[in-house]
């Protein structure tokens, strides 16, 4: 049962064949068996879980239940949820309780899902592993030596390890669609805007967006009708009209133009995992879908600017942690200057300090035109390659990551090589384009995701695309050994 | 650009990052490799180009002037952290954070 989809898990609690406690229940125990070798969950509170799972059955049973009532969803711990632990990850916020909910939060609870929990994450969400997390790596739950990428590290692993019906997650540079390939499920990253950034503690503002992690195209549409929405209270909340995400799901493809951009097809792709990717496009080939060849030249500068506007933008957005109002103060300290310095130095970890220092020195006089406003110019060359490759094509096609999952504590002292990890997701981030990670197969038994990105507001278009795929194949419904063989008699 | 150990403190200091000597020297390493990684912009040419601040380059939205927020100073207080040198109480009195004297 724990494999059902989101409209089967529905379909259960409105027919009453199972109650939202019974189901949270499920999960819970699912949690208490397996979260201590996987380390997804960071902060568990069942009694608050199980209180949202009696009101939900209120709700069924009074007939007023929505798509997601009585769903237990896992929720990445950069959400802040009133009353609980939320932490980013940090050290920093190691005791932070959020005093009100985000946005994204507000949209489940008036959905009726059921928060099962926080789920770990590289700290701030800065990191490709989850490795920077304070509170420990995650396992990846296909092979528990390796990572299941970052930033949204808990959340993929409590979707792949089915220790929640689906989860949360937020993509600055990739950090939806590199965990979703690697641990091989569902992951979409929405136009900048579409998700309201309320509540969501900031990394870098201009490139931060929430999405669902899921197990299906389909479950990621239900999840989107629930996350998507305009919100006064974020500035760049775009104000659009309600969408249906589910309503394109069963159109045919006949017709659809992909593209396929050579660079992402070049020097520094795993051959394992091109081929799996090769076999995609074959097989939309089959749904009757045409080829295109197109380029975006800029691609291998995107890292380059990646790293130094999301820095730029870190280091301001971080300065808010100064030890006075909440989070880490030092212990000891002699003066205000010294209790700053001596509260940031102790409340971040090394890669988040790195990312300060970064920004920080590319905004500083004499280096902030050599440095800011030049990435700020050739981010606008990367947005205008997507406008001309859309011209051509409806959708584009490529790897999520340019390697299954690898080993943990591999790059964790190479953060060049660890940044090369979102080659091919960070221009999608600069540009505000949206983008999903599909399981398209496995490479020596590890799992490799197909990235579809769309143009601006298209993810029904290419929550279609991917269902109809998941129509005909069965990747998505994979389900790790581990995962499986340790369960309760 | 090659850095120095005075850059790193430097940066640090504008950073309000405490860095000692062997953090800053090991930070120089790190650092150095991410800006090589970072100078590849520099071989692009960018004349003319209008930097891109934002994806979608719409302006500010704006609201009444009209009052949004719930009072919530009491929860926010409960967040406050351990006053420090020797005190575990909260550093908060009356409604008011407590930080190290300022102003002499």
């Amino acid at each position: 049962m724990i494999n059902s989809s989101l409209k089967q898990f529905g379909e259960l609690l409105q027919t009453k064949k199972i109650s939202s406690v019974e189901l949270t229940q499920t999960f819970l125990n699912r949690i208490t068996q397996h979260n201590p070798s996987i380390n997804a969950y960071i902060a568990l509170d069942e009694a608050k879980t199980l209180a949202q799972a009696r009101v939900a059955d209120t709700r069924i049973a009074a007939g007023n239940a929505a798509p997601l009532t009585g769903i237990p969803i896992a929720q990445k711990d950069i959400f802040c949820a009133m009353g609980w632990k939320t932490t980013c990850g940090s050290k920093m916020l190691a005791n932070f309780v959020a005093p009100y909910d985000a946005h994204v939060i507000t949209q489940f609870d008036n959905a009726g899902a059921v928060n099962l929990g926080k789920t770990n994450m590289d700290e701030f969400a800065m990191g490709s592993s989850n490795e920077t997390s304070y509170f420990g790596g995650v396992k990846n739950p296909w092979s528990f030596d390796r990572v299941p990428g970052g930033s949204s590290g808990g959340s993929a692993a409590a979707v792949a390890a089915r220790l929640c019906a689906a989860a949360t997650g937020t993509d600055t540079g990739g950090s939806i669609r590199q965990p979703a390939s690697l641990c091989g499920f569902t992951g979409l990253k929405p136009t900048y805007g579409v998700v309201s950034r309320f509540g969501m503690i900031a990394f870098a503002s201009s490139l931060d967006q929430a999405g669902p992690m899921a197990k299906s195209a389909e479950d990621c549409a239900l999840m989107m009708n629930v996350m998507a929405g305009f919100d006064e209270r974020d500035s760049t909340s775009l104000n659009r009209e309600k969408e249906d995400y589910t309503r394109n799901l069963n159109l045919p493809l006949q017709g659809l133009k992909i593209g396929l951009p050579k660079e992402f097809f070049a020097e520094g792709l795993d051959a394992g995992v091109g081929k799996i990717i090769e076999a995609a496009i074959a097989e939309y080939k089959k749904l009757g879908a045409t080829i295109i060849d197109i380029s975006l030249p800029n691609t291998s500068l995107s890292i380059p600017v990646y790293y130094v506007l999301a820095p730029a933008e870190a280091s301001s957005n971080l300065s808010r942690y100064d030890g006075v109002r909440y989070g880490h103060r030092a212990a000891e300290y002699t003066d205000l200057m010294d209790m700053y310095n001596k509260s940031r130095a102790e409340g971040f970890g090394a890669e988040v300090k790195r990312r300060i220092l970064i920004g920080t020195y590319v905004l500083s006089a004499g280096y902030y035109d050599a440095y800011y406003l030049k990435a700020q110019q050739i981010r606008r060359l990367i947005a205008q390659d997507f406008v001309e490759a859309f011209k051509k094509c409806d959708v584009i096609m490529g790897p999520a990551a340019p390697s299954t999952a690898f080993k943990a504590g591999e790059k964790v002292d190479d953060p060049v090589a660890m940044y090369l990890q979102d080659i091919y997701t960070i221009s999608t981030n600069l540009a505000g384009l949206p983008g999903m990670s599909v399981p398209a197969g496995f490479s020596d038994g590890l799992p490799v995701g197909l990235q579809i990105i769309g143009n601006y507001f298209d993810e029904a278009r290419m929550l279609n695309v991917a269902h109809q795929y998941q129509q005909v194949t069965d990747w998505h419904t994979a389900m790790p050994e581990l995962a499986l063989s340790k369960e309760v008699k | 650009m090659a850095l120095s150990i005075e850059d790193i403190k430097k940066v640090a200091h504008l950073a309000r990052i405490e860095v000692s000597d062997s953090d800053a020297a090991a930070t120089l390493t790190k650092l150095t490799g991410i800006l090589g990684l970072i100078e590849q912009m520099q071989a692009v040419d960018t004349t003319g180009i209008v930097p891109m601040s934002h994806s979608q380059d719409l302006s500010q939205r704006l609201r009444d002037d009209a009052v949004t927020k719930t009072n919530l100073r009491d929860e926010f207080q409960k967040n406050a952290p351990a006053l420090g040198n020797g005190s575990a109480e909260q550093a908060v009195a009356g409604g008011l954070y407590l930080v190290p004297k300022v102003i002499e």
